[in-house]
Formats: structure tokens, sequence, C-alpha cells
């Protein structure tokens, strides 16, 4: 709306009003909402007071969906309907998942994304997180008294496109308009970086639950720059517990282990990894199903023997984000702690070790993340007021690439990039009259295609016969500030436009979402439904009035036929937005905007020619000084 | 700031290969507070993908322009110089030898593990590279050569990779 409302300085538009704006740390253990308040960001609680929503969710007999701590309670009684750690699933398919044999669910294997059988039907990664945020959209309007515009949702930095893609479309399907897509990392280093005015080269080490990252960030006056980030989406906390837990069963001989008991046993074994930060041998002690006792006692220090290897792994990413960066461990001013599992003992002196210096550890691991996004989605929001602002460019964290011949990856993105970022590649037929040619896009930095991960695959069709090597089609890849891919494919030569967008693969379609969202309509009585189209006409409305507003600003940017066909869109858009049906008022603002993206960008090129008119002068200056 | 205009003119700077990489760096920062996406997170669907298009160009002018190899090429494509990168063959003959050299070097010491060794191939050739993008600055800034900027920014492209390739050995080997 910005590009088309551009306010003139001291043309004050609607009298400020305070936007309802969250930021969501979706995690793998624990979530957690946040939003400003009277200029501070504060973490919400539930009526409990607890901050920390356990990443849980429970599908009851009684046909109820229990999320947090209750669903955690459960876990162990009924694990095939509690699902933990879902983040783990998100955008995987189920030949992707580690210690798929321990973990107690009914996978089934679908295309794309593995599914979850419960009671409840078979359920989408992305309708189990759904059901979190859900949880976390009530508990954030009943405290702030209304409905919410947008909320900011943190992920991974590592997460490919596939896991940004799923968490995308569960904030969707939980009725969150998604402000932004924020790498966790990043959101720590904006809550850190505020508070302490830091300025200079700082490194974000974020151990959770599930992933791991590492983003090594410039910080300078209003600019958060990421350099580089790193990681491993699949190690965290969990993979900890997995390896006390294959302790236990080889100290105790334990059998194979029914659902129950694994769940039981890994719920022991964080207990124990927990403890043994600040105590130096933990109990264990279980009853399993057979009636059978464990009584195990775990020292500190075969802890770390056992999971030494997991604390390694976590430092060669780090070597790699620095390189990538050009620098030296020695370069970084600070490292930030974020996530619960960096209170582990051994990981604070292993961090330590590798960066030369003692660890920032005091900030709480847990919330940073929910605060540096709830601060994003303040000023995302509009709520701050010209100036007091900041820029935040983030990479992506994985090359993409396409296959070539003998399934090898041609990079086209390199990893680290600054987003929004765009490449073209040139392609063209081998042989005559050919009219149709597959594009096939992977993530991830392997030289061979069967090691990377596949995203999408596609075929462009209605190539106009040409004799081979003629036909020139350029292949476009966008990645948006969500970090997000979009691929486009346009034959050159022709005139004869073939273009497609490709969703990833491993997304869910429209229609998936939109079967998902029926079918919670018709179970939980959901709003959904009226809410996009409620949610729509408001957009409608808006843009109608921003674009009313241009026209009398800025008349003279359109020519007579240009300016006819805007008032025709303008009217049709005004009919729509009577009607109930979402889609064609979505239509009819795609429409206007059709008809008003080349006023809109003359309108921006006017206002950035004179804002940079302004800063000539100054440039002038510092010219001659030097 | 047009869209089509070259990267030198939308950042407003001289097209030149010295360029002041603070004032780049500065009117980089100053461009994308104006369009980045996070300044339309809550506008219409066509604002924002108007300013993410704009934000996309705002990075790849500053990418073409923040390291050398990409602008010296930059340099030569806007003024119509070739720099025949597919042309192998047209390098002189002493210089391949060198290069075959070097690579050989970088092979040894990666089937032996050399680390040192390759941090030390690393460390000589940086040196190499900086001389000569200084030479290169000379020959661009001062007498304008463009054919024999073009063929510095050839063989520099061969020291590019060639360093590339000890990095990825040295990746290689701590990987290990
Ligand atoms: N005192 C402690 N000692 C060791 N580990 C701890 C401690 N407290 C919490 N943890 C571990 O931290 C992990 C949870 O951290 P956190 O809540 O930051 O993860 P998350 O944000 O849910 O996950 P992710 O960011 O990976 O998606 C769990 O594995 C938990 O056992
Ligand atoms: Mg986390």
């Amino acid at each position: 709306m910005a590009l088309l409302q551009i306010a003139e300085p001291g043309q004050s538009e609607l009298p400020h009003e305070h936007k309802l704006a969250v930021g969501i740390d979706l995690g793998t253990t624990n979530s957690l909402v946040a939003t400003v308040r009277s200029g501070m960001a504060v973490v919400l609680n539930d009526e409990d007071g607890r901050a920390l929503l356990p990443s849980v969710v429970r599908y009851t007999p009684e046909g109820e969906v229990v999320v947090g701590i209750e669903a955690q309670a459960e876990q162990a009684r009924d694990p095939k309907n509690t699902i933990v750690s879902v983040k783990r699933f998100m955008g995987r398919g189920l030949e992707d998942i580690g210690h798929v044999e321990s973990a107690p669910y009914d996978f089934q294997v679908a295309p794309g994304m593995v599914r979850l059988k419960t009671r409840a039907g078979v359920k989408s990664p992305v309708e189990v997180s759904a059901d979190i945020l859900k949880v976390l959209r009530t508990r954030a309007e009943a405290a702030l008294g209304g409905e919410l515009v947008g909320a900011v949702i943190t992920v991974p930095a590592y997460f490919d496109d596939a896991q940004r893609q799923a968490t995308k479309d569960a904030a969707r399907l939980a009725g969150l308009n998604v402000l932004r897509l924020l790498n966790e990392p990043t959101a720590a280093a904006i809550a850190y970086g505020l508070d302490n005015g830091s300025e200079g080269i700082y490194a974000v080490y974020d151990l959770g639950g599930g992933t791991f990252d590492i983003s090594i960030l410039r910080l300078s006056k209003g600019v958060f720059e990421v350099m580089s980030t790193g990681g491993d989406s699949a190690l965290g906390g969990d993979d900890f517990d997995q390896r006390i837990l294959c302790w236990i069963s080889e100290t105790a001989k334990l059998a194979p282990l029914a659902a129950m008991d694994a769940r039981l046993l890994l719920t022991k074994a964080r207990e124990a990894k927990e403890y043994l930060t600040g105590h130096n041998e933990a109990p264990i002690t279980a009853k399993l199903t057979s009636g059978e006792l464990v009584n195990l006692k775990l020292s500190a220090e075969v802890f770390n023997d056992i999971t030494q290897t997991l604390v390694a792994k976590t430092l060669q990413p780090c070597k790699k984000a620095l390189r990538d960066a050009g620098l030296r461990p020695t370069d970084v001013k600070g490292v930030v702690m974020v996530g619960g599992a960096t209170r582990i003992p051994a990981i604070q002196k292993a961090v330590g070790e590798f960066f030369r210096q003692e660890p920032l550890t005091n900030l709480d691991p847990d919330k940073v993340v929910a605060i540096g996004a709830a601060t994003q989605a303040n000023l995302l929001a509009g709520n701050r007021n010209p100036g007091d602002d900041w820029l935040l460019l983030d990479v992506i964290p994985l090359s993409l690439g396409l296959e070539t011949m003998g399934g090898l990856t041609e990079k086209v993105i390199p990893r680290n990039s600054t987003i929004p970022v765009a490449r073209a590649q040139e392609f063209t037929t081998f042989k005559d009259g050919q009219t149709a040619m597959a594009i096939h896009v992977v993530q991830g930095e392997r030289e061979l295609v069967s090691d990377c991960r596949s995203l999408a695959r596609f075929e462009l069709r209605g190539i106009p016969p040409m004799v081979a090597g003629a036909p020139r089609i350029r292949v476009t890849f966008q990645v948006d500030a969500d970090g997000l891919l979009s691929v486009t494919a346009r034959e050159q030569t022709s005139g004869v436009e073939a273009s497609v967008a490709v969703k990833p693969s491993y997304g869910l379609t429209d229609d998936e979402i939109t079967g998902m969202l029926q079918s919670s309509l018709e179970h939980a009585k959901d709003d959904a439904f009226r809410r996009a189209l409620q949610e729509a006409r408001v957009e409608a409305d808006r843009l109608l009035e921003a674009t009313e507003a241009a026209l009398k600003e800025d008349p003279h940017l359109l020519d007579a036929g240009e300016r006819a066909r805007v008032d025709v869109a303008l009217e049709k858009l005004r009919t729509v937005i009577q009607g109930e049906d979402r889609h064609a008022i979505n239509h009819g603002m795609d429409l206007l905007a059709l008809e008003t993206n080349e006023f809109a960008a003359r309108r921006m090129d006017q206002s950035i020619k004179r804002a940079l008119a302004g800063k000539r002068v100054d440039d002038v200056k510092i010219g001659e000084e030097e | 700031m047009d869209f089509n205009a070259d990267h030198f003119t939308l950042f407003g700077l001289p097209r030149v290969f010295n360029v002041d990489l603070g004032v780049l760096d500065a009117r980089f920062r100053e461009a994308q507070a104006q369009v980045h996406p996070d300044k339309f997170a809550d506008a219409s669907e066509a604002d924002r993908r108007l300013s993410m298009q704009w934000a996309t160009r705002v990075n790849e002018a500053y990418q073409a322009l923040k390291k050398p190899l990409p602008r010296a090429q930059y340099l030569l494509h806007l003024a119509g110089q070739d720099v025949g990168a597919e042309n192998n063959t047209a390098m002189p003959v002493d210089f391949l030898m060198e290069q075959m050299e070097w690579r050989e070097a970088v092979q040894e010491a990666r089937q032996a593990g050399q680390v040192d060794e390759l941090e030390d191939l690393h460390f000589r050739l940086r040196d190499q590279i900086a001389e000569r993008y200084a030479e290169l600055g000379t020959l661009f800034d001062q007498q304008a050569d463009y054919p024999a900027a073009a063929d510095l920014t050839r063989r520099l492209m061969f020291l590019e990779k060639l360093q590339h390739d000890i990095d990825e050995a040295l990746v290689a080997l701590e990987d290990q």
C-alpha cells in the first residue's frame, strides 16, 4: 500500500493507530507468542502465567484438540495420538526423518510430506503445527483484546524452502496473516542488538530442541546484516535425549521398546539431561509396561562422553559460516547463546573454546527469539515512528540450483545471498521441433542432484517448434524476503510466452490448503472462511482507497488510455466487493494491481528521486573532504 | 533511481574500478531502506511485489559492485569489451603453465592432507591476486585501456577460481 500511498512530509495519514501484531516462536519443544505493548516487547503468558507452550498436540477420544502441558502429560499413555516435536516433520518425507524407529507414530507416506495417522484422522505436520499456532493466536487475541493484523513467525535459519513453505502454510491454516518468516537467530540478534546497542560482528549460536543454527551478523546503527548462516535442521536437544535413551537401553539391557516405553524413557532422558546442568549425576528411574524397573545413574562424565560427537557436530557449521563470511573466530565481538540446549555446560565450554571467548549467556535463551520476532512484527505492522526503525538484511541458507545433464547440479543462486534475490538462466532445446522441456529445481551444496533436496519438477510446454538450439528459454528464480522461492520460465524468441510459476513439491497445494480449511471449518466450526472473506474485503477497500488517493495526488503520471483502464478495474472491484466470493475479490484486486503496476512504479521512482535528491548534497561535501 | 539504470548510476557513483566501498555500502543501505519489503509488509499485494522487485534490483547491483572481479567484468560489459571467458586458448602459454603448477601443488597438498601447505598456498595466492587488482585499477581508471583490462580480468578469473578450489580443498580436509 505504501508504494501507492506515499505520504509527503507534514501530510499525515490517519491518526496513529496501534495495530495488533505478534511474534511467534514456533519451536520444536516450546512455542511462545510475544508482542510490543507500550513500547516494550513482552511474552504473553497463558492463564496460569506460563510463557512456554510445549509444542505437543493431543487428539483426545472426545474429539478435542489439546495443546501444551496437558498434552505433554499424556504423551506416554497415548503416544500415537500425542504428537511431539512435529517441527521435525515439516516439509519432510519419511526417508528424511531420523530415529523413525523410536518415534512412536503411525507414519503414512504421502507425496512430499509425511503424514501421521491419529484417531482424529490422518494429519499433516502442517495441520498439527496449525493447531499449536491457533492456541497462540487465541492467547494473543484474548490478551490484546482484538483481532491480530499479522504475525511474524520464526523459522530456523537453516530451514530449506520446503520447511519454510510448510511453516507459512501452517500459519495460514491457523488464520494468521504472515507478515514475515523471520530466521530465529536473526530474531535473537534483533532482540539482543537493540537491547544492548551493540555494534560490530556478532555470532548467534542457537541450539534448540530440534534444530541448530549459527548466524554471523554485522550490527551497525540501524542495520542488521546477516553475513552468513549455517546449521543443521535436524540437530538439537532431542538428539541428546536420544543418545541417553540408547545408553539406557544398552546399560539396562532392554529389549526393543514398545511405543509407550520409548516415550516414557525419552521423557526421563530429557529430565536427566536437564538435571545434569547443575548436577554431577542424574538418577533415572522408570517402570516399563512389562513391569520391568529401570534404575540407573547417569554421570555428567558419561553424558559428556556419549554426546561429544553431537557437540562437535555443531562446530563444523560454525567454521563454515565464519569462512563464508571471510572471518576468523577472533573477529567476532560476541557470541549470543540462544535455545534451551545451550544451557548444557559442555556446549558452553566448546563454544567458548571455538570462538576463544566467553559466550553471552545473560539473556533468557527461551524467550529471546519470540521477543525479537515481536519487535520485528511491530515494525512491519507500521507501529514505529519514522526514524525509529531499522533495516534487516537476511540471506538464504542453502544454494539453489538446477539439474543438468548427468544428474549434476548447476548452482543458480549461491548460499548466503542477500534476499530478496533473483537470477535468470537461459536454456535451449536439444532436438529439432522440441516443444517441451523438463526443469528440476534443487536446493543444497552437493554436486550430485541425488544428494540435494528436490524442490520442484515442472515441464515447460508450448515451446514453439524450432530447430534445436534456437529457442531461448529464460528460467528465473526469485527468492522473496521470506526466503521462499518461485520459479518462472518464459520462451523469449517467439513472442509466444510460456510461463509457469511453481510451488515446491514439498509444499501444500492451494487446493490442499483449501481442503484443510474446509474440514477445519466443518469440524471445529472455525471461522477461517469468513475471516478470509472479511480480510479480502478489508484489503480490497484499502486498495481502492489508496488507489483513489494516489490518482488524486499524481494524475499526471498516467495518460488517458491508462487512466481509463484503471477506472474500469476500480469499478469492477467495487462491484465484487459487495458479493460473497472471496476469489472474485482477490481477482478484482489482482486486476487493479495489474493496471496500476506501472503507475505505482512511476510513483516510486518519483519519490525515490526526491529522497535521493536531498542526499546528493551531503555526498558532495563528503567527497570534498577526502 | 531508475530501474533500468546501470549499477553505478543506480547508486549515484562514478563509473570507476576503485569505487569507494564505504560510500557504496552507505548508498546500498539508503536504497534498501527505501525499497525493502520490510517497509511494505502491510501493503497491498501489488506494492509488495514491486518492492520485492526493487529490493532484488538493488541487491543485484550491490553484489555486482562489491567484489572486484564482478565489478571488473561489469565495467568491461558496460564498455562493450568482450572478456572472452570461454576462450581459454587465448591465454598465453606461460600463464597457463604457471596455472598448471599451482593446480598440481594444490592437488598434491590435498591428497597428502597437508592443511598447512594449502593455507600457505591460499595466502600466497591472495597476495598475488591483490597485486593484480591494483594493476587493474590503473588500467581502468587511469589509462582507460579496456583491452588490457580485459586480459588481466581474464587472468584474475583463473586465479579466483584457483583460490576457490584451494578453499574447497581446505574445507574438504577439515570436514574429514
Ligand atoms: N537446563 C537445561 N539443560 C539442558 N538442556 C535443556 C535445559 N533446559 C532446556 N533444555 C533443552 O532445550 C531444548 C528446548 O530448547 P528450546 O525451547 O529453545 O527449543 P525450541 O525452540 O522448542 O526448538 P527449536 O528452536 O530447535 O525449534 C530441549 O531439548 C530441552 O531439553
Ligand atoms: Mg528455538
